[in-house]
């Protein structure tokens, strides 16, 4: 992935990716907000925004991408959203009738009602691009395209 | 069941999968924090269950999710044989937690450790307390991952080797489940298990239905190490740091494997003739396969992994007769093949700890040098060999007599058979690594770590303290015959 | 009969299990197996001629449950796919290990452990 030893991509694909990267992150944000009512919600919505970071990876190596994205900070998003989904879903027990993972906002008239579902969704969403980002991240930088092994977080 | 316990279902799995995440936000680098999480967690964990147990006096709680009633949402149910496994995994989790404290010292990212046996508990958990066929093959994964993971914990050539054998077998068992499961929700268009019991029992068990139960069978016989399905166990048992092994061979067999099985059979599918001829045969070629095999081996912790599969056997072959006196053998097996089996593994691990070795050939000596270690290895040899008045005696007696009862003396004869070879191997571990000189090529050894010691001198009191219930006939037998009761019932009632 | 497409891709990707050489692909054709699986299970909630599983606006639920195909096998798929992609992380990065270990993707080659 080495090229006249600069790492990452040639121009073209670089330049199109530093446009498409902010498209693509906004993309996977609205999947996981509409997931209750189109198709997509927190896994698919997680896996667009992972893709973006995907992508830059690709396009410009792993340290380059390791500056926006620490993996510190991606496993520690991804277990603030796991934190979410189960804190929403404990929150049931004691605020709505008691009993487990109920759905808060049921009672609540129009566009409110999908407020519960859309914050699990939104968890979920943090931990799976946190998760697939991290995994990525993780085989990329073990074993560099040149050989060179990288320091393991 | 009065309301408390059923407020506390949903906890056994919220609670490990909650602070498995708290770990890696607060104390990925801070190794006390860590193991101090996953100690407290475990021990309310163990406390919980221990309620669980003792308030049941018989009865069945199920807590729908989310308030959905029952055919449109997910339930747990809490009925005397969850009860009974939920007390044993995480007791034993509990002692192997402590023991893990010490023997992690020699690896390193020590927290990842800690967040990964939290969620192999919460996949035990989720198991052995759903009632719905869906839930639980993702709550099998979520254990399968974490273990597949554990296994390959130290990074070692074999470590990784048998990590890799295992999850390709693993996965592949795992998606004949999932087979398994799209064929019955296309039959009977019901996920949740009273529902399917429920249509099989109004409908009868035709082609599709058959099919979906013996790839039911062979994917969770995989999980439960029978023969033929045992080539993995071997390879990722020893290969594993010591307390995996010990959680692995005392309670993921069982929690995912026996226990599933023992639940398709009989409460949700009926028990069916051929079927339980298949389980005592399977049961009857675990047995004799896995105690042959085990005599052979040097290294000590492949051989106890050998006699898991044969032990493992008894169970099965103790379901498989079906009897009242079979099934109260087999769960009475089962717990006690957690204690003694954990045990077993913890005082391998510490051998190797302190030593630097696990082959036979180059130990011996070690009452000496490591008393905790070799008074419970004592302990827990006789429990597996089957010794009055330890526990493991009365509990492969009751299997014996059970087959006996059913008129199968084939059987019997075959099970006394394995009792001696299992006699034969444990003596063979007790003598060449407890009881013969001290190698001079062994140099100094090291003195087991304080919580080492504690939990195995637990797991040791488990064993001792379940043999006494047995003969001063209290306690336990009250919790082993709700679980039999509940298998004994059959199908599940339509409504549940 | 479609049903036999799934079967066929199942067996194909065992038949790689069992006859492959390297770690990798042994992992690709696990993953063939799961996409059949997968596949089974999307068809058995499949009905001919039915509609997607979202509820028009001012559809009755009668109406909708009689024209639309299953929504519970495609919620198990979904389940599935993501269950999928945590076991595949943890092989590919299990032969990224092995490799370093041994030098090889060869499997017959990793074969210390033995008996």
């Amino acid at each position: 992935m080495y090229r006249n030893n600069r790492p990452g991509m040639g121009t073209i694909v670089q330049t199109v990716i530093r446009w498409l990267r902010g498209p693509i992150l906004l993309f996977g944000l609205y999947i996981i907000m509409y997931g209750h009512e189109a198709p997509g919600g927190g896994f698919g919505g997680g896996v667009v925004i992972a893709s973006a970071f995907i992508l830059m990876t690709l396009a410009w190596g792993e340290p380059y991408t390791l500056e926006f994205f620490r993996r510190d900070t991606a496993l520690t998003l991804a277990c603030i959203g796991l934190l979410i989904f189960i804190g929403l879903a404990w929150a049931g027990t004691w605020a709505g009738s008691g009993v487990f993972f109920e759905n808060l906002a049921a009672g609540l008239p129009g566009h409110e009602a999908h407020l519960f579902m859309t914050a699990l969704e939104v968890g979920s969403g943090l931990f799976v691009a946190g998760a697939l980002y991290l995994g990525f991240s993780v085989l990329m930088g073990h074993y560099d395209g040149a050989g060179r092994e990288e320091e393991e977080s | 069941m009065n309301a408390p316990v059923a407020e506390m279902i949903p906890y056994f799995i919220v609670l490990p999968l909650t602070v498995a995440v708290l770990v890696q936000l607060l104390a990925r680098r801070r190794d006390a924090l860590a193991a101090g999480l996953a100690g407290l967690c475990m021990l309310a964990l163990a406390l919980m269950s221990l309620a669980a147990a003792l308030s049941g006096a018989g009865g069945e709680v199920v807590y729908n999710m989310g308030g959905w009633a029952t055919p449109i949402g997910i339930d747990l149910r809490l009925d005397g044989l969850t009860a009974l496994l939920l007390l044993t995994v995480n007791t034993v989790a509990l002692a192997v937690a402590l023991y893990a404290a010490d023997y992690m010292q020699t690896f390193t990212a020590r927290p990842r450790f800690y967040s990964l046996f939290l969620l192999m508990v919460t996949g035990m958990n989720g198991v052995v307390m759903t009632g719905d066929l869906f839930n639980l093959y993702v709550f099998l994964e979520i254990s399968a991952i974490a273990s597949y993971a554990l296994v390959a914990f130290g990074c070692e050539r074999e470590e990784l080797e048998a990590s890799f054998k295992y999850i390709v077998l693993g996965s592949v068992s795992s998606s004949l489940i999932l087979i398994a499961l799209a064929l019955m929700y296309g039959v009977t268009g019901a996920l949740n298990m009273a529902q399917v019991s429920a249509r099989v029992a109004a409908g009868g068990m035709d082609a599709p239905l058959t099919l979906a139960f013996a790839l039911f069978i062979c994917g969770f016989a995989f999980k439960a190490a029978l023969v033929p399905f045992h080539a993995w166990l071997p390879d990722a048992h020893p290969a594993a740091p010591a307390p995996v092994s010990a959680m692995l061979s005392g309670v993921l067999i069982k929690a995912v494997g026996i226990y599933v099985l023992a639940r398709l059979v009989f409460n949700v599918f009926g028990p069916v003739a051929g079927v339980l001829e298949l389980l005592c045969w399977l049961g009857l070629a675990s047995m004799v396969v896995g105690a042959l095999a085990a005599l052979g081996q040097n290294d000590i912790k492949r051989m106890f992994a050998y006699s898991s599969i044969s032990q493992a056997g008894f169970i099965v072959l103790g379901f498989g007769l079906a009897t009242p006196l079979g099934l109260v053998g087999a769960l009475y097996h089962l717990v006690n093949h957690a204690l003694f089996k954990s045990l077993l593994f913890l005082n391998a691990g510490a051998v190797e700890y302190c030593t630097g070795t696990r082959k036979l050939d180059e130990l011996g000596g070690l009452n000496r040098a490591l008393p905790v270690t070799g008074a419970t290895s004592l302990v827990g040899s006789m429990s597996i060999a089957g010794i009055p008045p330890f526990n493991g005696f009365w509990s492969k007696l009751i299997i014996i007599l059970a087959c006996v009862e059913a008129g199968r003396y084939g059987f019997a004869v075959v099970a006394v058979a394995v009792s001696i070879v299992t006699l034969a191997y444990q003596l063979k571990v007790q003598h060449r690594a407890f009881f013969a000189a001290l190698p001079e090529a062994l140099g100094a050894v090291k003195r087991e770590p304080r919580r080492m010691a504690l939990a195995m001198i637990l797991l040791a009191v488990g064993c001792v303290a379940l043999s006494f219930a047995v003969i001063t006939g209290l306690g336990d037998p009250l919790l082993i015959g709700d679980a039999q009761a509940v298998l004994s019932a059959g199908i599940f009632g339509a409504q549940p | 009969m479609i049903y036999s497409l799934c079967l066929l891709l199942i067996l194909v990707g065992l038949y790689g299990v069992v006859s492959s050489r390297q770690t990798l692909r042994i992992v690709i054709s696990l993953i063939v197996v799961s996409h059949g699986v997968h596949l089974l299970l999307l068809l058995i909630g499949y009905r001919a001629g039915g509609t997607p599983p979202i509820q028009e606006a001012g559809q009755t639920a009668a109406a909708f449950a009689a024209g639309s195909v299953d929504p519970i096998p495609q919620a198990l798929v979904l389940t599935s796919i993501v269950i999928g992609l945590g076991v595949l992380a943890l092989m590919v990065a299990l032969c990224v290990r092995l490799y370093e270990r041994y030098g090889t993707f060869d499997v017959t080659e990793i074969r210390r452990l033995r008996g």
